[in-house]
This record gives structure tokens, sequence and C-alpha cells, in this order.
């Protein structure tokens, strides 16, 4: 593992040690023309994946939850946005609309873990590692994905999380950033800061140490591509206006990233605020409010990227649903089988994928929660494979038997 | 080779080439004890957390085998001044119980109130836009943030410094995450009367301890753990009710203690096997120790049973014969009778605390952390050794492993990388700081990826290089750096005497106690400003070694 580390560290090296920047960008961004990527999010906390696909098509829905369902579609603005006949998008969704329109947007829905846990911390764990019941694995599954698919660069940002801490799903031996903010990155002294970074870079430069003398080189050599690359003056293209959120800015910096050709092939950002157990809403109302910000966020996200989305997947996902019905206080509990949604130029979107299992107490699991009819770990292995292009997934997603025949069927 | 020329360049930085040539003996057993500043500092970056200003004389004088020694009875070194320091966090003395009520009841009282409050007023507890009144939620975080910032301050401070180190070194072994639900009040009892008294007494009164703690019987899930062909009739009531073995009341079937905790609600209750599996990979025999699927299985039944008396209470350790499985087990090949109770756990823990797997896994582990990212194989053998021909006395293992050959000789200097939680302290220490609040110190472990107390896995952070040297954490340290030194990190002052009179040769004397490359030297010597002479020492490549 030490020496597949420093061999890395050491190819990040031979490219910044060509010289300054723009040879390092050169390099880097014809190396990445058709490079794929993926976009993951987060929505920590359990979304209620009911409300954001609404299956007004079944009448159970309606009898489960009678202050807190979306009205069927047609009734009035506040009512579901059709997409099949039997499944509508919450109005508040409605910016993803005109992707599924345009085939980019698939939803696989009843999806989520064997494991039955309903603990937020568990089953977020299990997801990131993708290894559900097991709480010992030491990387996540995108960590594998990593250091088993070589780099077609070598960049420090060929992973990158816009968040303040390198979520488990990032985490493991194959390099990965984490940043809140990527203006922030570089050695902040004031006035002297300039002066400061490259003092450090000669004293790093010359370490003893390889490895951290690599890490040190690969660091300056992030801070100078990022410098080039001037975030401070991005301005997102095709009249794309992120929410002025930290989700909304979350997003808009990873498309920089992408637009800066700065090798970027896996992204991460999350968006919390999904445990609605008291005075959930329907249309109006605190999950509202979160679903207008991930609606717009992924709207912007994808509108800001343009052509560039022919190569990019955007993966949402969180780590359970919520039960079925609501419980005593407008709210609801801690679920099973969720939504997600992918969007993407080469999904095969407008379509709903996985078996819809119903919604009747006898169809639920535990008699309470939409039952799972695909694991989460076919959605991933589907889009390693056949978006990112590995033709094997060993190793990445253990003790889960992978073949093509269980995938979701999502990319073509 | 590479130790020939650390050894050159510390001759003519320390005390001359003499003394270090001799090195220490390269024999089985006790080590010279070598006395040039190199090795003492050596010493005090490993069973401590690096020498402050003055250390190095200390130690001198004191030698370093007494020093040693010294360090191994902890008991009988006075602490006062990290007492003193200690005063105004009243929780870290309190027990679960206490914190629970006057930290976390208030809480849960305004939620419930805001649950009745119905419709009028919308947010639930995990909404971010509608929070808990902040002035309780405040409250509630109080006892993790002051469990952290006294670990930031026993650790600069206290000249108890092995006990600090191995204290530190335990709860990760014995890893708890404060997120997972109650273990945000759990921990301060945990750390305090569940790890630290045992850090160098007996293993398997470490292991028991742990395995009774209701930080761990929750966090790892055993508390939920039952025989899924229960409840049984409670023996006890079945004779306290006077018909002879299982009498009518026996049969009532006492419902399961009343379930409190969100996650288990509506939970299939059943044999939960994450502690069984934990208890030998990652506290015991370790993963490759030699067990199997269905040993995991017979230690969770055998543990089933062992439950919290009322978690969000704070309540402790219970064993509940109505949850246990009565009956036969065999673990590792040793065989378990039926009906042993609560004792069967007992059972487990002294099979395993014995095994020959445990003292090598725990070998290797120390050995990892005191000497080596690569355990030299013939110093885990003694260790190991250790362990077994004294039933598991960490003081002796620990013993063996600091009078080693291998842990004095000079290729060990400086072959660990820093954790970021060795950085920010020996920061502190290093530059003689005073820190009145550790708060934007516990911030900063955040942004270095080593927040105090949030380790997810179980596994606990890992102790080797590849996991600590990234490009972001990298550039964080010397954002840390560049802060403290030029007194823009709120709460932590460099020592003035680092201040005054501050040249290049003398900054890198203090701080880094030894061999410096050219380049370093040369950056540091064009610095025009103490702040940063101290800041580009602190971020140097040496310094985040140890």
């Amino acid at each position: 593992m030490t020496s597949r580390r420093i061999f890395l560290k050491n190819g990040a090296f031979a490219l910044v040690s060509l010289g300054f920047a723009p040879a390092f960008l050169a390099r880097t961004a014809a190396a990445a023309t058709r490079a794929k990527r993926l976009i993951a999010i987060f929505q920590r906390g359990a979304v209620d994946g009911l409300s954001m696909v609404v299956p007004y098509g079944d009448a159970e829905y309606y009898r489960a939850r009678p202050t807190i369902s979306v009205p069927r579609p047609g009734a009035d603005a506040s009512a579901a946005v059709d997409l099949n006949g039997f499944f509508g998008l919450n109005p508040r969704l409605a910016p993803l609309k005109p992707l599924w329109d345009a085939h980019e947007l698939a939803i696989v829905d009843a999806c989520g873990s064997p494991d039955a846990t309903r603990s937020h911390f568990d089953a977020q764990d299990y997801m990131e590692t993708a290894t559900p019941g097991v709480k010992s694995t030491a990387d996540g599954w995108l960590n594998r994905y990593l250091q088993v698919h070589p780099a077609s660069s070598a960049t420090p940002f060929r992973a990158v999380a816009l968040t303040p801490q390198l979520p488990r799903t990032l985490q493991g031996p194959a390099p990965a950033l984490a940043m809140n903010q990527i203006g922030q990155f570089g050695i902040r002294g004031g006035q002297a800061g300039d002066a400061l970074g490259a003092s450090f870079e000669a004293e790093f430069a010359a370490a003893a140490d390889g490895v951290l003398g690599a890490t040190g080189r690969e660091a300056f050599g992030a801070m100078k591509m990022l410098k080039a690359a001037d975030p401070s003056k991005y301005q997102p293209e095709h009249g794309a206006e992120y929410p002025r959120t930290p989700f909304g800015e979350s997003l808009r910096q990873i498309a920089q990233l992408v637009k800066a050709d700065v090798g970027l092939e896996i992204a991460f950002a999350e968006a919390g605020g999904w445990d609605t157990h008291v005075n959930q809403g329907a249309t109006q109302g605190q999950l509202a409010a979160r679903l207008d910000d991930f609606g717009r966020g992924i709207a912007a996200l994808v509108t800001d990227l343009g052509d560039l989305m022919a190569d990019t997947i955007v993966l949402t996902m969180s780590e359970f649903g919520r039960a079925v019905n609501e419980n005593g206080n407008r709210g609801t509990d801690h679920g099973h089988g969720n939504a997600m949604f992918v969007v993407g130029g080469g999904v095969r979107g407008g379509r709903v994928y996985g078996r819809w299992p119903g919604l009747a107490p006898s169809q639920r699991y535990d008699g309470r929660d939409l039952a799972v009819t695909t694991d989460f770990r076919d959605v991933f292995a589907e889009i390693v494979v056949r978006h990112l292009g590995l033709a094997e997934t060993d190793g990445i997603f253990p003790k889960h038997q992978v073949a093509s025949s269980a995938f979701p069927g999502i990319l073509a | 080779m590479r130790s020939g020329l650390r050894a050159a360049a510390f001759a003519g930085f320390a005390l001359g080439a003499a003394l270090l040539l001799h090195g220490p003996q390269r024999v089985a057993g006790a080590a010279a004890f070598p006395s040039d500043a190199g090795a003492i500092v050596h010493v005090l970056n490993r069973i401590g957390f690096g020498p402050r200003p003055g250390d190095v004389e200390k130690v001198r004088s004191l030698g370093l085998q007494s020093y040693i020694e010294q360090q191994l009875r902890p008991d009988r070194i006075s602490d006062a001044a990290v007492d003193a320091r200690l005063r105004s966090f009243p929780t870290i003395t309190m027990r679960s119980r206490d914190i629970a009520e006057q930290y976390e009841l208030p809480v849960e009282q305004a939620r419930r109130a805001r649950q009745q409050a119905g419709g009028q007023n919308p947010g639930s507890p995990a909404n971010p836009a509608n929070p808990v009144p902040p002035m309780l939620q405040q409250q509630a975080n109080r006892p993790m943030l002051e469990l952290s910032e006294q670990k930031i301050l026993r650790a600069a401070y206290s000249e108890r410094q092995l006990e600090e180190v191995l204290t530190d070194f335990w709860f990760n072994h014995f890893n708890v995450d404060s997120r997972k639900g109650v273990d945000r009040f759990m921990l301060t009892e945990y750390e305090r009367d569940v790890i630290r008294p045992h850090v160098l007494g007996k293993f398997r009164d470490l292991l028991g301890a742990t395995a009774k703690s209701p930080a761990m019987l929750f966090y790892l899930d055993n508390w939920q753990s039952v025989d899924p062909n229960g409840p049984h009739p409670d023996p006890q009531q079945a004779r306290r009710g006077g018909f002879g073995g299982f009498g009518r009341r026996g049969f009532a079937f006492p419902p399961p203690p009343r379930q409190a905790a969100p996650q288990a609600q509506n939970m299939k209750r059943g044999l939960n096997e994450n502690y069984g599996r934990e208890l030998m990979e990652l506290h015991t025999l370790g993963v490759d120790g030699g067990y199997t699927q269905q040993d995991v299985t017979e230690v969770a039944r055998a543990f089933t049973g062992w439950t919290i008396e009322q978690p969000r209470q704070g309540g402790g350790f219970k064993f509940d014969p109505r949850l246990h499985d009565e009956g036969k087990k065999v673990v590792l090949g040793h065989t378990i009778n039926a009906g042993g109770g609560e004792r069967d756990g007992e059972e487990v823990l002294d099979l395993l605390a014995r095994h020959p797997s445990t003292a090598r896994f725990i070998a290797t582990k120390l050995v990892r952390r005191f000497v080596s990212d690569t355990p030299p194989p013939a110093l885990v053998d003694r260790a190991a050794a250790t362990f077994r021909s004294t039933d598991g006395d960490l003081r002796e293992v620990m013993r063996t492993i600091l009078t080693s050959p291998e842990f004095l000789a000079p290729d060990a200097y400086r072959a660990k990388t820093k954790t970021p939680f060795e950085f920010i302290v020996s920061t502190v220490r290093a530059t003689g700081a005073d820190v009145q609040d550790a708060l934007p110190l516990v911030r900063q472990l955040q942004q270095l990826g080593m927040p105090l107390y949030q380790c997810q896995p179980p596994t606990g952070y890992k102790d080797t290089a590849d996991a600590w040297v990234n490009t972001g954490a990298l550039v964080s340290r010397m954002n840390v750096a560049v802060q403290l030194a030029s007194g823009r990190l709120p709460g932590t002052m460099v020592g003035a005497q680092l201040l005054e009179n501050a040249t290049p040769a003398g900054t890198i004397a203090a701080i880094l106690n030894g061999e410096v490359s050219d380049a370093t030297r040369a950056t540091i010597a064009r610095a025009t400003q103490p702040s940063q002479m101290i800041a580009l020492t602190l971020g140097s490549p040496e310094f985040q070694r140890r």
C-alpha cells in the first residue's frame, strides 16, 4: 500500500517538476479530454423519498399520509409534477423536470441497503463504505475505486469533496482532497502569504522523507493550479443560477473545478436537514424548503456544465428512506427503501428504475417501510463499470456479487 | 547508512559524535541508555508529545533510564499544574448519569414541548434551519467540548506524558464515536473510568471494563443483542416467587426492557454480532487471529443480555437474564457450558485475553505506536512474550518496549509521522505556548482530518504515516503553523521566551532540537520576523516527524 502511494505521489511530482502551472495544466487538460466524472451528493439525515418521488398512483400513499401527502397531479400548483402516470415529482423539485423530459434524469426507487439498521450513523457508514453490516471497513467505496482504477492524469484534484472533512466515502489510501472553499486552499498569511508559501515550498522540496516531500510538492502544485484557474473570477454559464446556500455554493465550486480542467474525476457534496420527524410538511414547510435548495442546485449545476454533462453523472443518495405512515407529529420516522437520482448525458433517463414493491402494509418491509428491491451497491457498480469505465469492480464492493444482470440498467 | 547520516548531523548539533557513535548496544534485552540530546528528544517525542523548553536538560540531569521508569509510574507523579488548568471544566469529573440529567434532559424536554406545540411550531431537532433553542443546544454540547479541551490540555501540560499517550492509544484501540446517539454524553466517564485507570494495568481488566461500559455496549450495539428465542423467564424473579425453579410468575414472560433510543424503535430484535466480531477482530485477536464466523456468532450468543440500564438517563451496565441465550457455546474450540448466565461473557473475555494471538496483536500495535510503522519482528516477539508471561501486564509490556535497543536505536529517531493530534500538541509544547482556550485547537483538528472523539469506524484512527500525509492536511498544517506563530490562533499564545531575541538558529534549536536540512535552515535564515521563523520551523517537514 505504501509503495503504491509513493508511486502515485512521484507521478504527481513528475508532472509538477516539469515547470510552472501552465505546463502542468496543459498536460492535465490533454489527458483529461474524455475523462468521465462522477459528482456524488449525499443527503445526510435520510430524506423522505416518498415526498421527492411521489407514488400518487398507489392509493395506499394517501391512506398512510393523511396530512403530509403531495396531491395528485393536476389539482393545482401544489400538486405533484407528473412523471409517468404513476410517479410525480414534488413540485419543489420542478427544476428537475426538464432533465426528465430530456431523458437525462433517471430515478431508482425502492433502492437501499440489505441491512436492517435504522441508525443514521450506521446506515451512512454502510452506504459510504458500501459494506452493509460491516463496521470495520477501512476505506470508503469511492476511495477503493480510486485505488483500483489508475488515474488518467496525475493531479491532486482527482477526487475532491466540498466539505469541511473528507467524507467516509472518500477516506482511504488513495489521495483525496477536502475543501470548504476552493479559494481558501493555500497559505493564509495575509500579505506575507506568498512569501511564506514559497519558503515552505523550498523546505518540502528538500525533505528527506520521500512521501512527505512528494506530498508537499503536490500541495504547492495544487495551489498553483488553483491560482491559474482563478476561482474568484468564476462566472456560471448558460444562465445557471445556483441557490445562495451552502449546498448551492458547493455545487458551484464543483462546476468551477470541472471547467478549470484540473483533472477532477470524483466530486462529493452533501446536503443536510432531512431528518423530518416533526411537521415535515408536503409542498410547503421544512422538507419543501430543503427540496427547493436541492432541486435548484442540481438544475443549476447541470445547466452550468452544459455539454460537459455528456461525460458527467450526478448521483444522489441518502442513508435510508422514511416510514410509510406519517407519525403522530405530522412527520415521518426512520424507514428503509428510498429514491436515488441519476443525472447525466449518458443516462437512459425519463424512467423510474427498480421494481415498485407497493405500499400496502403487507408489501412493506417489517410491515412499516418501503421495501428495498434494488441494492444500492448495484447502482454504484453500474456507474463504476458503465460510466467510469472500470471493467472489473474487484475489491470495490467486497462480499457483494457484482453482475451486470443485477444492474438497474440506467446506463447503456 | 541512513542512521549514520542522522548521527553525523546530530553530532554537529548536540554533544559530539563520540557518544552517539557508541549507540545503544544491539543485543536482546535491556539497552544501554544514551544521554545525547538526540536520544532524549526521541524519547520525549515517543513516550510523550514532544519536548517543552527546558525538558531536554531536565531529562539529561535525571538520566533517560530514570525518566522512563518515572513515566511508567504515573501514580507517583504530581500533576498539580494540569489539575489547575482543568478546574474550569465541571463536566469532566461528572458521571454519565449526572451529565445526562443536567445537560441532556433540558434539551429533551424542550423538544418534547415543541412537539406538543404541534403545527404552530414547525421544525425538528435535526433541522438546522429550526433548531432547539441555541442556549440549550450549546449546553448539551458542552460535555463533549470540555472533554476535547481536556484532552488537549492534558497532552500539552501533564507531567504524566506516557499516561496521556497511552490513554490516547487505548481509547483509540477501544474506539467509540461520540456522534453515535447517547455516546455523546458517555465518553467522559468512558475515558476517565474505563480507559485511563487501566492503561498500565492488566489487559484483562481493561478489556473487561470496556466490555461492560455503556459507551461500548451502545456503540457496538450489544445492548440490544438478544436471544431471538427470548425473552425468557427471569430465574431470580421465579425463585423469589417461591414456586421453586420456574414458577408461575416466571412464566409471565415480562416484556423486554423499554428501548428508549430513537434508532431502536421498531428494530427487529435478535442477535447482533457487531460486538462479537469487533471484540475479536479489533480488541483482541486481530483480523488474522484465527477465528471463524461461527466463533463470532457463538461469542455474540455469550454476550446476549449484557445491556444498559436506561441508556438515555446515562445508566450503567446491566445483565438481563431474560434476554440471555442460556445454551451451550463453543468459542475457539473451548466449550462454555449451558446455564452460565453473565459468566458466559466473562469466560469469553478470559479466553481472548489469554490467547497468544492477542499477545501478538497488542504487542504489534504498541510497537508500531512507539517504535516504527514497520514494527521490528524481534521486538514484537519479546513484547508478546512479556504479555504472555505476565498475564497481560501492560506496564511490563511497555517496559520491554521502552528499554529495548530497537526503541533507542538512532534509526528510530523521527521515524514516525505525527498524527494531527500529535502535531497540534507538540506545537504547543515546543513553543512553550500558553493555551487559555483550547477550542480553536479542537477545531483545527477537524480541519486536519482528525476530529477528537469522532472517529467513525471502530478501528480507530490509523497509526501510520500513509493515513496522515495528504495534500489538504499538509496545507492545513502549514496554516496552523502560520496562525499560531503570528498570534492569530485565538486562545493560544506562543511563549515569550521564543519570541524575544529570536534568531533563526535559536528558533531551530528550540523547536526542532535536532538535525535539519540545508534547505530548511536556509529558508528560516531568510525570514526577517520571529513569527515567520517560528511558522517556517513548525510547518517544516522535519517538525511533521517525531
